[in-house]
């Protein structure tokens, strides 16, 4: 099921043009294994794009190029139109990463305190301890924390600053249901405020809720980029399965279909949407049996989408 | 030479002084707090050279003299030595490992937090914890000891062995770019444990067999004794400058050897 999300509010503050972030023709390779081929890649001023892929696709390898925590072997990564390691660019953007240990004899209100101290203009700590949901844990120290809860706290530390530039490497890994909604609503809140965000996610529903824009990458290369609709149109759509006499060939040919494929005596037809198909089936084979029409599931239809570009699709780290 | 370029292409960003000292001091607040806190910490880098004071300068050899100083005021040079090294190895090394191996680092170097606030809370948190350890080893000295000396040569000890608290942050450093988060402590002892007993922190200098004695003149906590047991007027005589300089040239060494590290994790990944 596709849930249609109200794609949140957003004040034009800035330049809508403007190229915020960017990956140009880069490779990274880590001794043998290529993590990133030849990947372009751009992030526009006030957008929401999602980097989508399975562990392992490239997408912390691209977050950290962007970062300017590391360097590609060829090719060149730019944020705010320079460098990434430069300090004033720093200053603009706060990030979220994925950190096996934070030091966790600190309350969550001096790990704020200390990182709010590195900006110019760093948002009050009450008001990051809000939008964090925190209030409560001010006082906790971070190992006594949930796992959801030291996300939470991952996630105060990357917008304490009030960076115009959110890099969100898997955010809502490892949460629950409730808290996940939670941080997608604050991240729709931060948009509205005109910030620009760049996450990262394997879970196409989440790219759904939040992005603008999607780009899937698999085993270091992109491989579609589209509006959220455009990716679910490739990848999801309805699934259509009847027995009827028609060729392969025919159905092939009717507009809208994507896919055909023999299921035992029936054969399934894939397609963008299911009602002119199903017209269209009834108007030429009047014998047509067991129709049934289904939505392809998100995940799998994802699946798909990685392994046709792939040989394999590499889903473990 | 890409680090070359990434050198080059850094700007600094225009910082009132006020708020790059709130930093510097935050950064070492909390790597202070954080560390007090740290019960592994404290307890081994803290209870360990006070309870070897306790046991052998204070319970056992309390009576005799070694090199013309009572053993109570010979062993606070010789073990507030020891403190020193273990605070500033520990201090530094495992949480640098640590920190690089598990990925807080990167979070850290992604912010605009400025490098160097990073391993001067660091090298200052050792020093406050190696001040701690002499001050603990005075009162000790003068309350169960009867360790008596001019209070000048008290501030010139403290001084002494904090200061030398610098060469083994340095060395620290070095050896938290180049062991991994498990590693770090096991490593740190098999340095720290060895040298300690060879420079004559354990045993004193001259009850070390000939071949040890030797070994001694190369390592950097033989000549931070030799310069604290100086203060106390029971140095063996050597010159006081070699000492400061084999300490500065060995602080220099390490430094080397990390800045190698902070390098080559710029353009690597971990964790």
């Amino acid at each position: 099921m596709i849930a249609t999300l109200e794609q949140p509010r957003r004040a034009k503050t800035m330049n809508a043009d403007l190229i915020v972030a960017s990956l140009e023709g880069v490779n990274k390779n880590y001794g043998n294994v290529r993590a990133l081929r030849g990947v372009d890649f751009r992030v526009r001023a006030g957008e929401v794009v999602a980097l989508l892929g399975p562990n392992g696709a490239g997408k912390t390898t691209a977050v950290k190029l962007l970062l300017g925590l590391m360097l590609p072997n060829s090719g060149r990564a730019r944020v705010f139109g320079g460098d990434p390691t430069n300090p004033e660019n720093r200053m603009r953007t706060g990030a979220m990463l994925q950190v096996g240990r934070v030091p966790e004899t600190l309350r969550v209100r001096e790990h704020i305190d200390l990182f709010s101290a590195y900006y110019q203009k760093p948002m009050a700590s009450a008001e990051v301890l809000t939008a964090a949901g925190l209030e409560r844990l001010s006082d906790r120290k971070f190992g006594d924390l949930s796992g959801g809860q030291r996300q939470r706290v991952l996630f105060a530390l990357a917008i304490c600053g009030d960076p115009d530039l959110l890099f969100l490497d898997e955010p809502t890994v490892g949460l629950d249901v409730e808290a996940r909604r939670m941080l997608w609503d604050e991240i729709r809140r931060m948009v509205a405020h005109g910030k620009t965000v760049l996450l990262t996610t394997h879970y196409l529903q989440e790219a759904d809720a939040l992005a603008d824009r999607v780009a899937v990458i698999n085993q270091g290369e992109i491989i579609a980029e589209g509006t959220p609709s455009d990716i679910k149109a490739k990848t999801a759509g309805k699934r259509i399965r009847c027995v009827t006499n028609l060729s392969q060939n025919i159905l092939r040919r009717i507009p809208g279909v994507t896919e055909v494929k023999e299921d035992r005596e029936a054969v399934e037809i894939h397609a963008i949407e299911a009602e002119s198909i199903v017209r269209e089936l009834l108007a030429r084979d009047a014998g047509l049996s067991g129709l049934e029409v289904s939505s392809a599931g998100l995940e799998e239809a994802f699946l798909a989408l990685t392994q046709d570009n792939g040989q394999n699709g590499n889903h473990t780290k | 030479m890409s680090t070359a370029t990434i050198a080059l292409s850094n700007r600094r960003i225009q910082r009132t002084p006020l708020h790059a000292a709130t930093i510097y001091l935050k950064e070492a607040k909390y790597e202070f707090l954080k560390n007090l806190r740290l019960r592994m910490y404290t307890m081994s880098v803290l209870s360990f050279p006070i309870m070897f004071y306790v046991l052998f300068g204070l319970v056992l050899n309390a009576k005799e003299s070694i090199a013309g100083a009572r053993v109570p005021t010979y062993m606070i040079a010789t073990y507030g030595t020891f403190g020193v090294m273990g605070a500033s190895l520990f201090g530094t090394a495992a949480g640098l490992a640590s920190d690089r191996g598990l990925g807080w680092l990167q979070v850290k170097r992604a912010s605009p937090m400025p490098p160097f606030a990073y391993f001067a809370a660091k090298v200052i948190t050792s020093m406050i914890f190696s001040t701690i350890i002499v001050l603990a080893l005075f009162t000790l000295g003068i309350s169960l000891g009867g360790v008596r000396m001019p209070a000048a040569d008290f501030v010139r000890l403290l001084g002494t062995l904090a200061a030398g608290s610098l060469p083994f942050s340095a060395m620290g450093l070095a050896l938290g770019y180049f062991t991994g988060p498990n590693s770090a402590p096991a490593t740190i002892n098999l340095i720290y444990l060895p040298m300690s007993f060879c420079s004559g922190l354990w045993v004193p200098f001259m009850f070390l067999p000939k071949v040890v004695r030797q070994i001694a003149l190369a390592l950097p906590p033989y000549h931070l004794s030799q310069l604290a047991l100086g203060v106390v007027g029971a140095g063996r005589s050597e010159s006081t400058a070699t000492h400061w300089e084999v300490l500065a040239a060995f602080t220099m060494i390490c430094l080397g050897v990390a800045r190698i590290g902070f390098q080559r994790d710029q353009g690597k990944l971990y964790g």
